[in-house]
């Protein structure tokens, strides 16, 4: 009985755990995968020849670089375009601002697949031609929503006196914007331009409506599934979460390294409690 | 220099603020000589702080004008004007380092960076923070942090620094400390100081001259002595101290008719008609040698150590005393014994009869 207490959060964690991470296993497993026939399903053995030719299925090179460039650039224009939004609605009163800021939920609440055929129609209808264009407006679209929401939180809490006292010491507006609240922001535009990075390489839905004849990785794959998923693919899957892990790996050792640069140089360290001691089992 | 060493640091010629509906500075006028430490007094609301951002360009003023000397500055940004602000939450930047932080008003002026690292060091010295210079604000203590944001405002060498309840945050023992070390640099440096603050004590300890705001308007401006020995208004007399107020009626030149038909001694200046009169309790003694006398019951006797606090009730109420306790063992009247209170006509004053100012009550030394 004992035992099973003091165990029991322990397994349901492992089993957690295998859950989140056992689909993305297989994929990273099946990325070196020697497949006999077309099909990438069943284990032949073990190869470094997807990893090292990554780019022999035709197509997908451009895929790849096509899905990159629209994630780059839809990024850095809604990151920008959604911080502006962001200091917009928190710092000025304007007409429409309570639309304005209903408006940019609509995106993140919105079915994709309506979106995505809503924007069609659209375009259709304003005679633009679809491809990386209308890909890359869809996409600057939904990332805005992202920045919008995270840039808004970081300026709500935004101590205003900061910037007062730039200018009080002779920082006109744009040096204390440069100097005093982008510096103070970044952390937050950073973590939603990433998101929005995440975001546009992922998504399929969207695209699907709006890429013409445009090929992104996620439309390669779709396409590629109907006949056989080739094990490239899983390669570049497999990249693309082992890229994000090291953001995500990088990011905490950083945030380690800041909190213990801080606690070093405290005048009077206050006690850490112990987290790791838990009470005995009785 | 090309204007006259006389002209005032700063003036305000009817300075009026409305937010909205709400007057929060209701026609202002006032001069702030140079050198000088002027305090901003009064309770929250009272429009000192608005006062305060007005002149640093913070709030724009409604109507009326400002001046640091003789420039007009109505309508300026903060960064075009000579004064730096010491800030109640002291505002410094968290990105950046001490040195970066005092540094920061330096640059923005253009000045050489060998320059610049010279005076951070200077003024480091003096605000005794030698030694931080590459800390984050968030590793100092509440006291060091004030010091910075001291220290990056006058690094910037401004004809006026105005401090916004800049002590407000700290303990009451660091609080005192800081107060004679803000002195001791206003003296070292000669800067014109504009404090705000709601602590009478604090106002009193530091500045030559003091303004007590209420209401938005400035009840009564003076020297600290001014104030507390001949307030003008019984919000006045409440705030600053702890008084007694007695209803009357002027009767005569220097005359004052209590309700119970006794009359005391008082410096009327031609005031007539009904009036509040005023004893400081410090001033009221328990013998009869006083020019101005009232008979009364002690109610209760309270030792406090420099003094013994006696409430006495008398026929036009009720009245406080400290009774100094200059011998040892302390020989204040036990409660019900009779007592005659004096004191002299110098130490009465009158004020316009009104409310004494509750709000005054928390401010009792």
């Amino acid at each position: 009985m004992t035992w099973i207490r003091r165990h029991l959060l322990t397994g349901y964690a492992i089993l957690a755990f295998c859950y989140l991470l056992l689909p993305v296993s297989v994929v990273l497993l099946f990325s070196f995968n020697a497949p006999a026939g077309r099909f990438n399903y069943v284990w032949e053995g073990f190869t470094f020849d997807n990893w090292v030719h990554w780019d022999a299925v035709p197509g997908i090179r451009d895929a790849v670089v096509k899905s990159l460039e629209i994630a780059i650039v839809s990024t850095i224009a809604a990151t920008v375009l959604g911080t502006l939004i962001a200091l917009a609605i928190v710092r000025h009163r304007f007409r429409g601002r309570g639309v304005v800021n209903v408006l940019v939920f609509l995106p993140m609440s919105t079915p994709e697949i309506v979106l995505g055929a809503s924007l069609l129609t659209l375009f259709i209808n304003a005679r633009v031609v679809t491809g990386f264009l209308t890909i890359f407006i869809a996409h600057v679209m939904f990332i805005v929503s992202y920045v919008v929401v995270t840039v808004k939180a970081r300026l709500i809490d935004f101590d205003r006196h900061l910037e007062e006292a730039a200018m009080d010491l002779g920082a006109n507006e744009w040096v204390t914007f440069r100097k005093v609240t982008l510096p103070l922001l970044a952390p937050a535009i950073l973590s939603a331009a990433l998101l929005g990075f995440a975001l546009s390489i992922d998504d399929f839905v969207i695209t699907y409506f709006v890429a013409g004849s445009t090929t992104t990785f996620p439309l390669f794959v779709w396409g590629a599934a109907r006949v056989a998923v080739p094990p490239q693919v899983n390669v570049i899957a497999s990249a693309i979460f082992l890229v994000s892990v090291l953001f995500m790996v990088g990011n905490v050792l950083w945030a380690v390294r800041a909190a213990r640069r801080a606690r070093e140089s405290m005048p009077a360290a206050l006690p850490v409690p112990d987290q790791l001691s838990r009470p005995e089992a009785a | 220099m090309s204007e006259s060493m006389t002209s005032p640091d700063v003036r305000l010629e009817e300075v009026v603020k409305e937010f909205g509906e709400m007057r929060a500075v209701d026609g202002i006028s006032l001069e702030i000589p140079r050198g000088s430490f002027f305090a901003l007094l009064g309770p929250s609301g009272c429009g000192k702080t608005t006062t305060l951002r007005m002149i640093g360009g913070f709030e724009e003023a409604t109507s009326g004008r400002i001046f640091l000397g003789d420039r007009d500055v109505v309508g300026l940004p903060p960064y075009k004007r000579d004064v730096n602000t010491v800030f109640q939450s002291y505002a410094l930047f968290p990105h950046m380092t001490i040195a970066d932080n005092v540094a920061f008003g330096l640059q923005r002026k253009g000045i050489a960076r060998a320059e610049v690292n010279t005076r951070v060091a200077e003024i480091l010295e003096l605000v005794d923070l030698a030694g931080r210079e590459s800390r984050k604000p968030r590793q100092l203590s509440g006291g060091q942090q004030q010091r910075v944001a001291l220290a990056r405002a006058i690094v910037c060498n401004p004809r006026v620094l105005l401090l916004d309840e800049p002590l407000g945050a700290l303990d009451l023992k660091l609080r005192k400390q800081m107060q004679l070390e803000l002195k001791r640099i206003q003296h070292e440096i000669g800067i014109t100081f504009v404090h705000v603050t709601h602590d009478q004590e604090e106002a009193m300890t530091m500045a030559d001259t003091i303004a007590v705001m209420n209401g938005g308007r400035i009840e009564q401006l003076g020297t600290p002595a001014d104030l507390y020995e001949r307030p003008q208004s019984a919000f006045v007399a409440g705030f600053l101290g702890k008084s007694n107020l007695l209803a009357g009626t002027i009767t005569g030149e220097g005359l004052v008719r209590l309700v119970d038909g006794s009359e005391l001694r008082a410096s009327t200046n031609g005031t007539r008609g009904p009036v509040s009169i005023g004893v400081r309790p410090e001033k009221i003694s328990l013998s009869n040698g006083g020019v101005n006398r009232l008979a009364g019951k002690v109610k209760e006797s309270a030792y406090i150590g420099v003094a013994t606090e006696v409430v006495v009730t008398t026929s036009v109420g009720e009245l406080t005393v400290f009774h100094q306790n200059v011998e040892a063992g302390g020989v204040a009247p036990a409660p019900g014994s009779q007592v005659t209170l004096s004191w002299a006509p110098e130490a009465t004053f009158v004020v316009d009869r009104g409310d004494p100012g509750d709000r005054g009550e928390e401010h009792v030394v």
